[in-house]
This record gives structure tokens, C-alpha cells and sequence, in this order.
């Protein structure tokens, strides 16, 4: 266990068990509009780690920082330190598209590329130098598979891949990051473009995946953070107010500010 | 600004309710002791027919608690105010049932005679009385502290009760034509009893709304060895949980 812990101001907390993922002293900039305020943040390995808060909380940005996926935009300004199992991820050298195969990311609305099915799983693998074909036949059998597609889509792999409903494109695209054999998974609101069974089938789908990887969300719906998470972080103007538990901060918040956002006293 | 105007506002009246409630069975409790004391048939009556009032509150409350919890998705203080209103609203219908049996004991015997110990079932009762009086303040006012005192006053009950379970016992054997009537005390001084144990659940209950921590605070009190332990599901082993089962069906 490290020693890193989430000391806000007004919260001092038991470290998370097991940290992938610490965040030290991070601190984000939009020009010079602080976004983010020194998160020192634990995200347990093998678990679900949920992120809530308002609208320009933060906790997109923050989940943003964490495969280095801010860099692309422009008069960002970050400092202070990511590490992915020691290792900081904005040192020098650090190979960022190799960094993104290790921490893949499912975005809020399905974007599946305009090929099939299979070459959709396939294409991380292929550009990553895989080249045979039962065995790219094999990543895409067992990424499908967990990613819970694959009885669905299995007659149909040369398909195109918007032959698919939003839901299946959706878990299409969690099994294309599968595919990549990604150590932590990150998702921006993966459920918000998705009817409610279609939602329910990712929500499961992520607590099987969970004991394999370590899983950050974004969610903007306090009960899906409440149903899939193992801990929750609770963002307010750039600042993570706490991190605990889930059966915690639904129950028992610390922060009277956490209290007010999940009982809808807020504001 | 109050985003959940209307849920705050059913919050509220199941509270409201639920403190009717325990107004209601506490008035109950002390008509039946009344009735016990002066031998008064009438008052007896009336507690053993008004107490369809408080087994409808019972399901009124748990119907819109179950309601709430179903619609609104309540989380962090709302959420044990209502899994606790659901608890308390079981204590409380339970102190009227025993007032009830209290009541039809005080039917039994009206116009046979005071029984020798009677003066100290009615101390007792006072006490059970207090101890529910005591925890719907607490539950007014969100005053652990209070809720303390009343779970620390279940052991008083106890002891009292059992001296009077041995002075009856002795008036059994002195006098075995009161054999009938004794047992019935007997049994007033058991309800009171338990009166006061869902008192000292309903301080507990409180207790949790206001810390979020389930605690035992009667044994706390009455065991200063006893450490609280975590009680989250996966803390409790199944040998500990079988323990409680068996202790609840005795």
C-alpha cells in the first residue's frame, strides 16, 4: 500500500487498497484558469473507481490527465505527477502511444471506426505488429467475449460495425480497447448515449472486467457510480472534495459539500 | 436554493408520522399502567381498541418508506433516515402491542384487588415510559447524547425487573391462591421489559441517523470491556451472525 492519500483541506482519509494509478499534487490549467487543484488521488488496482460531480467539476479533465489525453489540446498547462505503478507518466521519454495501449478509454458516445466488426477489434493488434490470423482471429473471439458481444455479433464479424445498435457499438468499443490488453480502463460517461438495458448490460459488464483491470468512470448518474463502483471520488470546483468507498460516500459521506451534491442539496 | 423541494417534503412527513407514532404508543403505555394501577376497566378498554390506529400508522409508514426509497433513490442522511424509520416503525408498533397486553392484564384483574407488588410494576413502567419519551426527544432534537442516556438506562429496567420477578415469585410461594393473578404481573413486568429494550433499539437507530455508525450502545454501556466492532457485512463472520440469529429468537 502507498502512502499516498487524500489530504484536502478539510479531509484526511485511510489510503485506497493496492493503487494502480496515484495522482500527486496535480494541477491543471486552461490558460489561466486553474481546472484541476492539486488531486493527490489513489485508484485501487482491479477495482472500479467512479468520478462525480457537477458539470466542469473537473473529473473529466482529471480522467483525462490520466492517459495523457489533455496534451492534445492546446495552452494546457499540468503539473505534479501521475504515476501508473511508480512510474510517473509525464516524465520525459515516456512513449505516449504506448502509454495509451497500457491505459485504454471509452468515450461517451459510441465511436466505432467505418469498418467491420472484426477489423474494428483487430485494429489495435494489427498496429501493434499482429499479423497472424488465427491468432488476430483469437484476440477478437476473446475480446468480444469480454466485452460480452460476442453471441451477438459472432455470424456477422464482417459486418459493418454501424450495423450495430448504440449499445452494442459501445461494448464493440470496449472490446476494440480490450483488444490492446490495456493494464487500466477509462470511461467518459460510456452509458450516457445508452437506453437503460443497453446500460445495464455495460454496468454488468464492467463489474466482470473489473477483477482483470482497473476501471476509472466518469459518470454524470450518482446511481450508476453507486451500483458498479467499489470507491467513488466526489469533485467540486477542480478540487477532489473526497475519495472513499462507495458503500461509504453513499451512506456516510465525510464532506458536508459531498452530502449536498448526492442528496440533491446542492446548490 | 432547495433543488428537492417535494422530496424533503415527504422526508419530513414520514418523520412527522413516525413521531405520532411514538406519541401515541407512549400515551398508550401510560393509559395502560393507569388502568393497571386504579383498576380502571374502562381505560383498559379503550388502550386494547385504539391500538388498530397504531398497527395502520405502522403500514402507512412502511408503505411510503418503501415508496420513497423506490422513486426518490435517497443517499447519505436521507437514506438512513429512511432504512432507520424502518426499523423504528417496527420498535414502536411492538411498545403498543405490549401496552395492549399490559391494558388486557389490567382487564383481568379490575375490581379483583390490588396485587401486593403493583406500585413496583408501576415504577417500572415509568422508567420503560421514560426510556420511549426519552429517544422520540432524542429523535426531535438529534441528540446523541440523549440517545445515550436512554440506551444506558436499559440496564435500571433490567435489574428492576428482575427483582420484582423474584419478589413475585416469593408471593407465589407464600400464597398460592394469588398463583393466577402474580403470573399475570409477571408478565406486565416482562412487557415493560421489553418496552424498554425497543427504546434502547430506537436510541441505536438514532445514533445511526446522526453518525452513520451502527452501534450497540446498550452493551456499550452496560459492558465497558465491549469494543465496537466494524459492521460492515464482510467484517461480521458467520459464526458472530449465527450467534445474533439465535440470540434474537431467544
Amino acid at each position: 500500500m502507498l502512502s499516498s492519500t487524500i489530504e484536502n483541506q478539510n479531509t484526511t482519509q485511510e489510503p485506497l487498497e493496492e493503487p494502480r494509478m496515484v495522482t500527486r499534487d496535480l494541477s491543471l490549467f486552461y490558460g489561466p484558469k486553474q481546472a484541476l487543484k492539486n488531486i493527490d488521488a489513489s485508484l485501487t488496482a482491479n477495482a472500479i473507481t467512479a468520478l462525480i460531480g457537477p458539470s466542469g467539476c473537473g473529473k473529466s479533465t482529471f480522467l483525462r490527465c490520466l492517459n495523457r489525453m489533455n496534451d492534445l489540446i492546446e495552452a494546457v498547462t499540468i503539473t505534479g505527477e501521475v504515476l501508473l505503478d511508480g512510474q510517473n507518466l509525464y516524465s520525459k521519454g515516456i512513449d505516449v502511444v504506448a502509454l495509451r495501449q497500457r491505459i485504454g478509454m471509452v468515450f461517451q458516445k459510441p465511436n466505432p471506426f467505418a469498418m467491420s466488426i472484426f477489423d474494428n477489434v483487430a485494429f489495435g493488434p494489427r498496429l501493434r505488429g499482429v499479423r497472424g490470423k488465427s491468432e488476430l482471429a483469437e484476440i477478437v473471439e476473446n475480446s468480444l467475449q469480454d466485452a460480452a458481444l460476442w453471441d451477438e455479433v459472432k455470424d456477422e464479424l464482417k459486418k459493418s460495425a454501424f450495423s450495430l445498435s448504440g449499445g452494442q457499438q459501445q461494448r464493440l468499443c470496449i472490446a476494440r480497447t480490450l483488444a490492446t490488453k490495456p493494464e487500466v480502463l477509462l470511461m467518459d460517461e460510456p452509458c450516457s448515449a445508452l437506453d437503460p438495458i443497453s446500460t445495464l448490460k455495460v454496468e454488468e459488464l464492467m463489474r466482470e472486467l473489473r477483477g482483470q483491470y482497473t476501471i476509472v468512470i466518469v459518470t454524470h448518474n450518482m446511481q450508476q457510480a453507486a451500483r458498479v463502483s467499489d470507491n467513488t471520488g466526489f469533485f467540486l470546483m477542480g478540487e477532489l472534495i473526497e475519495m472513499d468507498a462507495s458503500s461509504r460516500i453513499f451512506t456516510d459521506p465525510h464532506d458536508k459539500r459531498t452530502e449536498d451534491y448526492i442528496t440533491g442539496r446542492f446548490g | 436554493m432547495i433543488i428537492r423541494r417535494t422530496f424533503e417534503e415527504q422526508l419530513q412527513e414520514l418523520q412527522n408520522d413516525l413521531l405520532q407514532l411514538g406519541r401515541f404508543v407512549e400515551e398508550a403505555l401510560g393509559k395502560a399502567l393507569d388502568a393497571l394501577v386504579r383498576q380502571d376497566l374502562s381505560l383498559a378498554k379503550q388502550v386494547i381498541d385504539e391500538d388498530d390506529f397504531a398497527d395502520d400508522m405502522d403500514f402507512g409508514i412502511q408503505t411510503r418508506a418503501m415508496q420513497l426509497l423506490a422513486l426518490q433513490q435517497p443517499m447519505a442522511r436521507d437514506l438512513r433516515v429512511i432504512g432507520a424509520s424502518l426499523r423504528i416503525v417496527l420498535d414502536l408498533e411492538r411498545i403498543g402491542d405490549h401496552a395492549v397486553d399490559v391494558a388486557k392484564v389490567a382487564r383481568s384483574l379490575a375490581g379483583r384487588g390490588y396485587g401486593k407488588h403493583v406500585n413496583e410494576i408501576a415504577e417500572l413502567g415509568a422508567l420503560s415510559r421514560k426510556m420511549v419519551s426519552d429517544s422520540l426527544q432524542a429523535f426531535i432534537s438529534r441528540d446523541i447524547e440523549q440517545a445515550r442516556e436512554v440506551a444506558g438506562a436499559d440496564d435500571e429496567v433490567d435489574d428492576k425487573c428482575d427483582l420484582i420477578q423474584v419478589h413475585l415469585m416469593e408471593q407465589m410461594r407464600d400464597d398460592p391462591s394469588q398463583i393466577e393473578r402474580v403470573t399475570r404481573l409477571l408478565l406486565v413486568a416482562r412487557s415493560l421489559e421489553r418496552v424498554a429494550d425497543h427504546a434502547t433499539n430506537i436510541a441505536e437507530y438514532i445514533y445511526y441517523v446522526e453518525t452513520g455508525e451502527m452501534r450497540q450502545l446498550a452493551r456499550e454501556e452496560h459492558d465497558p470491556s465491549y469494543e465496537p466492532v466494524d459492521a460492515t457485512l464482510e467484517a461480521i463472520n458467520p459464526e458472530e451472525r449465527d450467534h445474533d440469529a439465535v440470540e434474537d429468537l431467544e
